[in-house]
């Protein structure tokens, strides 16, 4: 049943992500993207990262698609706006991406992940995802969790132990990046605004 | 979950990080070139969220991608910002027409 | 005996007593759960297309259907729903042709699966996560996409218009809907609707809305943004018929338009019941005895039968707002488009934001404390001294947020 579901999702993010390559139409390749992101949620919520999953979803499926289709209507020139890309390029790119794909895959096949976790276990101690916390079935009752650590507190890791040894938290890249989104918000206002037209002089 | 193990969603991300270079390569549509780099993005997600499961990584890989979330929408924001801005000098999203600084 | 009756949410009966793993669990839950709602909310679709002829016969000073099934004209949705199943499927030659069919699927999968996530009593959710809220509000925003693209294949420029008013007038409201929807989760200390609801136990000056003054406006600004984002009227400028024909679903008919309607209705009803289970006190009654009548008995019947009391409590409550609605739309004319979005950029966004802060100090400077002096039910400073102790001399201070449920903390 595991299988299947993951054989659904990889397939729906994996078949998303090539119709978006291959399909020429501006709007096609959004609805294909929102296909396969939904899918990377789908892939995320089994991996127990429901958080993360519920942000994909929302900020964006429901934000950025939402934003790229507007983004496409403000720019199209004429109805079901479609610019081919020349075959010479896309052979090339694809066999490009290709050869990268084979590589990474190979490697990920070579590398030994389980020894490797156990080996870094005996470095940096177990998972912390299977550490006694706020729940213990590992379900992927993460938000708690994720949004100690963004205030600076590790109930992941730090539960027990003494003020001297305490990991740290997101506490300031939380904050940059909120600071971040604050100036990213303006900057596009800034760019995207009208521009103000020469006014002419009116009548005679 | 032992029948996929971390290569299944290795793989996946590899699936798309390659598919959205190659869409950010051949697209000429600025959108669509935008569209490639969420995929990218994506993919290197679904590694970061992998790792937070099957390796020592834990919270902190979720935490970096839901960054990576964060500032990939700040980043569409930008970009289309400066895709419209392109649409109004050159009335048309073709990048391949950005080519006033050739010499 | 029969927990699933009493306590345990679906995907927990499947995964304690089947013993199935978490993630099949869920999608187990997800799946019976839909075909719950599909098979029972085909039923406050029909009666929500009843109620609107009827209200809207009535505040019109007309009768309102009045013959098919017996006097009242019970039966006219089924008859609406028989003709327009009978209507032609046909789409434009102009239509992206394959966009054009899978929109309204988007739609509707939107609508309905936020269901997932909505406690109809207590413990009767289909999937209680922490994330509950967040994702309830993250699908339902997913629906915008099918209205968009259905708007943009269509091929006609009425409903190019209508998709465009959507996608501004959804991207921008989504703002005040997260801000006003937080303040309860502030108040509650979880995602979870399941213990939003939870908090709300006993009489009814429990209920959030009477928390503070608040989020007593905050109950208003959230019903005014729903409104919004259900495309209701006044806000139903996507579909706005004395200009635009008929919006996004100009070039639909039969089936595919029925769908459209079908999702609209279902998410008139999910925002409500979302509504009262963030402010209106969820399935309790509001009257402490009755609940810990049903609550504190020891055998699964009085508690199955409390349940069912919940349930229905839920559904009036979330008909009243569905009424609401329904009343607005036919007394409000509709805004211009300019009038919306500053309705919401230049009123809606800042009120929420000072909402937001108001609530959260409020809760800083007073907690646990609501506008009535009483305490919230749940023992959730029990949880917090247990937080504080399990991570000793920690930099910084859990103090203001209650975080979990006792048996969490304790665990």
């Amino acid at each position: 049943m595991e299988m299947l579901l993951f054989t659904i999702f990889a397939c729906a993010a994996c078949g998303g992500a090539l119709a978006v390559v291959l399909s020429q139409n501006v709007v096609r390749m959004a609805f294909y993207l929102v296909i396969s992101l939904g899918s990377t949620a789908g892939l995320f919520f089994m991996l127990d990262a429901d958080f993360v999953g519920a942000t994909q979803l929302l900020i964006y499926v429901g934000g950025t698609v939402v934003l790229l289709i507007f983004g496409v209507m403000l720019t199209a020139s004429g109805p079901f706006l479609t610019i081919k890309s020349s075959p010479g390029d896309m052979v090339q790119a694809i066999l490009v991406g290709a050869l990268f794909l084979g590589m990474v895959v190979v490697t990920v096949l070579q590398v030994d992940w389980e020894g490797n976790a156990v080996k870094l276990e005996g470095q940096y101690g177990a998972s912390s995802l299977e550490r006694p916390g706020y729940n213990q079935r590992g379900e992927g009752h993460t938000t708690r969790r994720i949004g100690a650590a963004l205030l600076g507190a590790r109930f992941d890791k730090d539960l027990g132990k003494q003020s001297g040894q305490l990991s740290t938290g997101y506490l300031l890249p939380f904050e940059v990046v909120s600071v971040h989104l604050l100036v990213v918000l303006i900057g596009a206002a800034y760019l995207a605004r009208a521009k103000r037209r020469v006014r002419v002089p009116s009548g005679s | 979950m032992e029948g996929i193990g971390i290569n299944g969603f290795l793989a996946v991300g590899a699936v798309l990080f390659a598919c959205g270079v190659i869409c950010m390569a051949t697209k000429r549509n600025g959108i669509g070139v935008l569209m490639g780099v969420e995929l990218v993005l994506n993919g290197a997600n679904v590694n970061f969220v992998a790792f937070s499961k099957y390796g020592p990584l834990g919270l902190d890989g979720q935490i970096v991608s839901l960054f990576v979330i964060v500032l990939a929408a700040a980043e569409a924001a930008v970009a289309l910002a400066i895709a419209l801005n392109f649409y109004n000098n050159h009335l048309t999203i073709d990048v391949d027409r950005a080519n006033e600084l050739q010499g | 005996m029969m927990p699933v009756l009493a306590t345990e949410t679906i995907s927990d009966f499947l995964s304690d007593e089947w013993g199935w793993s978490h993630i099949v669990a869920l999608a187990g839950a997800a799946i019976a759960h839909v075909a719950l709602i599909g098979a029972f909310f085909g039923l406050p679709a029909f009666a929500g297309i009843w109620a609107e002829r009827k209200v809207s016969g009535r505040i019109q000073d007309r009768l309102g259907p009045t013959r098919t099934g017996g006097r009242f004209g019970w039966l006219q949705s089924l008859a609406d729903g028989v003709k327009l199943l009978q209507k032609e499927d046909l789409w434009p030659n102009a239509a992206d042709a394959m966009l054009f069919r899978v929109a309204p699927y988007i739609v509707v999968i939107a609508s309905v699966a936020a269901f997932m996530f909505l406690p109809f009593s207590d413990g009767w959710v289909a999937v209680s996560l922490d994330v509950g809220l967040f994702l309830a509000l993250a699908i339902l925003s997913l629906e915008v996409l099918g209205i968009i693209l259905a708007g943009y294949s269509s091929g006609s420029k009425w409903s190019l218009f209508g998709g465009m008013r959507e996608a501004a007038q959804m991207v921008s409201y989504e703002v005040p809907l997260g801000l006003t929807a937080v303040i309860p989760v502030v108040l509650a200390g979880s995602m979870n609707l399941d213990e939003i609801g939870r908090m709300q136990e006993g009489w009814f000056w429990n209920w959030f809305i009477f928390h503070d003054p608040f989020t007593m406006i905050a109950f208003f600004v959230f019903f005014t943004v729903t409104l919004a984002s259900n495309k209701r009227a006044p806000f139903d400028l996507a579909e706005a018929e004395s200009e635009l024909v008929g919006g996004f679903h100009t070039e639909y008919s039969g089936f595919r338009w029925s769908l459209f309607f079908l999702a609209e209705y279902a998410s008139m009803y999910f925002v409500s019941a979302l509504g009262v289970i963030l402010f209106l006190g969820g399935w309790w009654t509001g009257i402490a005895p009755i609940d810990n009548f049903f609550r504190t008995n020891d055998t699964w019947v009085v508690n199955y039968l409390g349940n069912v009391l919940g349930f229905a409590v839920l559904l009036i409550k979330a008909s009243k707002l569905v009424f609401l609605q329904i009343w607005i739309r036919w007394t409000l004319p509709r805004l211009r488009i300019d009038q919306v979005m500053t309705t919401c950029l230049k009123y809606l966004v800042p009120i929420s934001c000072f909402l937001f802060l108001g609530a959260v100090t409020w809760s800083m400077l007073l907690p646990g404390r609501s506008a009535f002096g009483t305490k919230s039910s749940l023992g959730a400073r029990a949880v917090e001294t247990a937080t504080v102790d399990r991570s000793p001399g920690h930099g910084l201070e859990i103090v203001a947020t209650p975080i979990g449920t006792a048996e969490e903390g304790a665990r």
